[in-house]
């Protein structure tokens, strides 16, 4: 885990070079040319996008008619304002009416630490989950987001893809495969499960070594596809597992936790703490300020890992 | 002509006993684009009923979704689906929705959020000139949607990319569903905003066919802007108890009104069929 890029110019640069191959993709953004990293695509395929200016609303909306026009369109722009001020065209225009496209998310969750609440996005998940025909997915980190580039381009459906701003450390091999819709199984353990989704799933795979040096054996999952949610795992995971742990850079509602619950509730029983972001507006500071005060990172998640088998022990 | 404007009342009647039917809808507004509609769909636009999704075609947008039985009308009426599901608009299970979903043969998004269809058309008018393709595309907005902002950041899009494939057409009834426009929250002056966001501006009589044809049919008047058709209309257009009244925006017809209504469109219909002044321009071949 010593090498490190972030999701965003993982997903950049790998679209920018299927486009260069498939002349249906073009790119919308809302002057966010720099924030999502798609300069490079602006500078070399101009004539394929487009830019609306500090407009939202107008960004997805001209997507979805670029997409009825048979183009792959995709969205870049900050996951606070497509979660929430384009969210009625992500439901209309997009999933509701079935257009191709794709919203790539960028500096999600608390990825803007002091800017404040305006610029975060810690209610997408639930929001986004909540709309038929729209996949919600959140890559681990840049290998991920690179095979997921991927997939979306083959894919005809509708997607929300949230990613971080900062690099992130890479735990993924280049040969890693993955599998729309499926969860995948990081570190096989057997006291606690944690399971964990975008970019905290590399604290969460810290927070096993961590535990390790203090005798806890602790599976890590990763479950990057929100929607469609792979509940054979989770529920399997349960049966090996008496204890679980949610790791979400999200509200504590209506994100992982409460997904993975859901699962269990018709299946078999098993303890679960969930570790988000309270029902507060956090604290000033940067991402990974933010992250340890509220026990997101590998420290809080191996605290809380050891405090939750103490406490049911 | 003439036969356009017998086409024009014949979809009010058939409208009006939709929403009797289905006890739900939008009476006034409806009535009031019924003739931009016909205008677009028997004279304009280039469709094909049998290729629904055929790359070349002109699009359409119902920006203003709740104006949709006469739309459906249409659709049915040029055979995009059978007449019958007519009856079962708004029925349990039924493809045809308060507001237009793409189940829909013929429609090209699912619409009736208002604010909506015109960021749409911009991108498929952007595609249109990626692409190199000679199609046109309208999107037809109430003047109550008027103050959704969305609609404004689309307009600056659209002035932006010099998009002369597209036509906004408002729907000026002047009513929206609580009141006059311009004392819900004034909207004038309409053209001089539109050109402000550098539209070229067309003023027409919204119910008279022979005008709005040849509008239409003038564009691209101005290379390289978007064009914006101010058609002014009545509310309720056709029948003398729903015209202007802000009541029949999603008023039901009962009973003895639907009479009332087909009772008034028909002596329209047999006053046409007696007016040879009509007769003799453009032959419609609908
Ligand atoms: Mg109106």
């Amino acid at each position: 885990m010593s090498q490190k890029m972030a999701t965003r110019h993982a997903i950049a640069e790998t679209l920018l070079k299927i486009a260069r191959e498939d002349a249906r993709i073009v790119v919308v953004t809302s002057d966010a040319r720099g924030s999502a990293g798609i300069e490079g695509f602006f500078r070399e395929l101009p004539e394929r996008t487009v830019e609306v200016g500090i407009a939202e609303q107008a960004a997805i909306g001209v997507a979805a008619g670029l997409a009825l026009s048979r183009k792959k369109a995709y969205v870049f722009g900050p996951a606070c304002f497509y979660s929430a001020r384009g969210f009625e065209q992500v439901k209309n225009d997009v999933a509701y009416t079935g257009s191709n496209v794709k919203v790539i998310a960028v500096s999600g969750g608390v990825s803007y630490g002091p800017l404040g609440s305006t610029h975060h996005s810690l209610h997408d998940i639930a929001a986004l989950r909540a709309i038929p025909g729209i996949d919600v997915i959140l890559p681990s980190d840049a290998l991920q987001a690179t095979a997921i580039t991927q997939m979306l381009v083959e894919s005809e459906k509708p997607a929300y893809v949230r990613v971080g701003r900062n690099p992130i450390p890479v735990i993924y091999e280049p040969q890693s495969r993955f599998e729309h819709g499926k969860g995948v199984l990081l570190r096989e353990g057997k006291e606690v499960a944690i399971i964990a989704t975008g970019e905290v799933v590399w604290h969460a795979l810290e927070a096993a070594q961590l535990l390790l040096e203090v005798g806890v054996n602790a599976t890590v999952v990763d479950m990057p596809f929100l929607k469609p949610f792979d509940q054979d795992l989770i529920v399997e995971i349960a049966n090996r597992h008496e204890r679980i742990v949610t790791v979400e850079e999200h509200s504590i509602y209506g994100g992982l936790g409460e997904v993975v619950l859901h699962c269990l509730a018709q299946g078999p029983s098993c303890s679960v703490k969930i570790i988000g972001i309270p029902d507060e507006y956090p604290i000033t500071g940067t991402q990974a300020q933010v992250y340890a005060h509220y026990g997101l990172d590998s420290r809080g998640i191996q605290n809380a890992v050891l405090d939750f088998l103490q406490r049911m022990g | 002509m003439k036969t356009l404007m017998k086409k024009a009342i014949q979809l009010r009647m058939d409208l009006l006993q939709m929403i009797h039917r289905a006890n739900s809808g939008h009476t006034g507004g409806s009535l009031s684009s019924v003739d931009i509609l016909v205008a677009l769909f028997y004279r304009v636009m280039r469709i094909d009923p049998t290729r629904p999704l055929w790359e070349e075609r002109d699009r359409f947008v119902l920006s203003k979704g709740h104006s949709v039985e006469g739309y459906y009308a249409i659709l049915a009426d040029l055979g995009f689906f059978p007449k019958e599901e007519l009856e079962r608009y708004c029925r349990l299970g039924s493809f045809l929705t308060g507001h237009p979903t793409r189940k829909v043969p013929g429609v090209e998004v699912n619409t009736g959020a208002l604010g909506h269809g015109l960021a749409v058309g911009v991108g498929m008018a952007i595609a249109g000139k990626m692409d190199s393709k000679p199609y046109k595309v309208y999107v037809l907005m109430g003047d109550g949607e008027l103050g959704e902002g969305s609609v404004w950041e689309a307009a600056q899009v659209a002035a932006h990319y010099g998009l002369d494939n597209l036509v906004g057409i408002v729907d000026r009834n002047r009513l929206q569903i609580s009141g006059y426009t311009e004392e819900v929250l004034r909207l004038e002056n309409l053209a001089e905003k539109w050109r402000a966001f550098g539209w070229e501006v067309v003023n027409v009589d919204g119910h008279d066919l022979e005008r709005l044809v040849g509008t239409f049919e003038k564009v691209p008047i101005l290379a390289k802007k978007p064009h914006l058709v101010l058609a002014h209309t009545v509310k309720g257009k056709g029948v003398s108890f729903i015209e202007n009244k802000k009541e029949w925006h999603h008023h039901v017809p009962s009973e003895e009104e639907l009479r009332r209504a087909l009772e008034e469109l028909n002596r329209q219909l047999e006053e046409l069929e007696n007016d040879v002044s009509k007769d003799g321009y453009k032959t419609c071949n609908c």
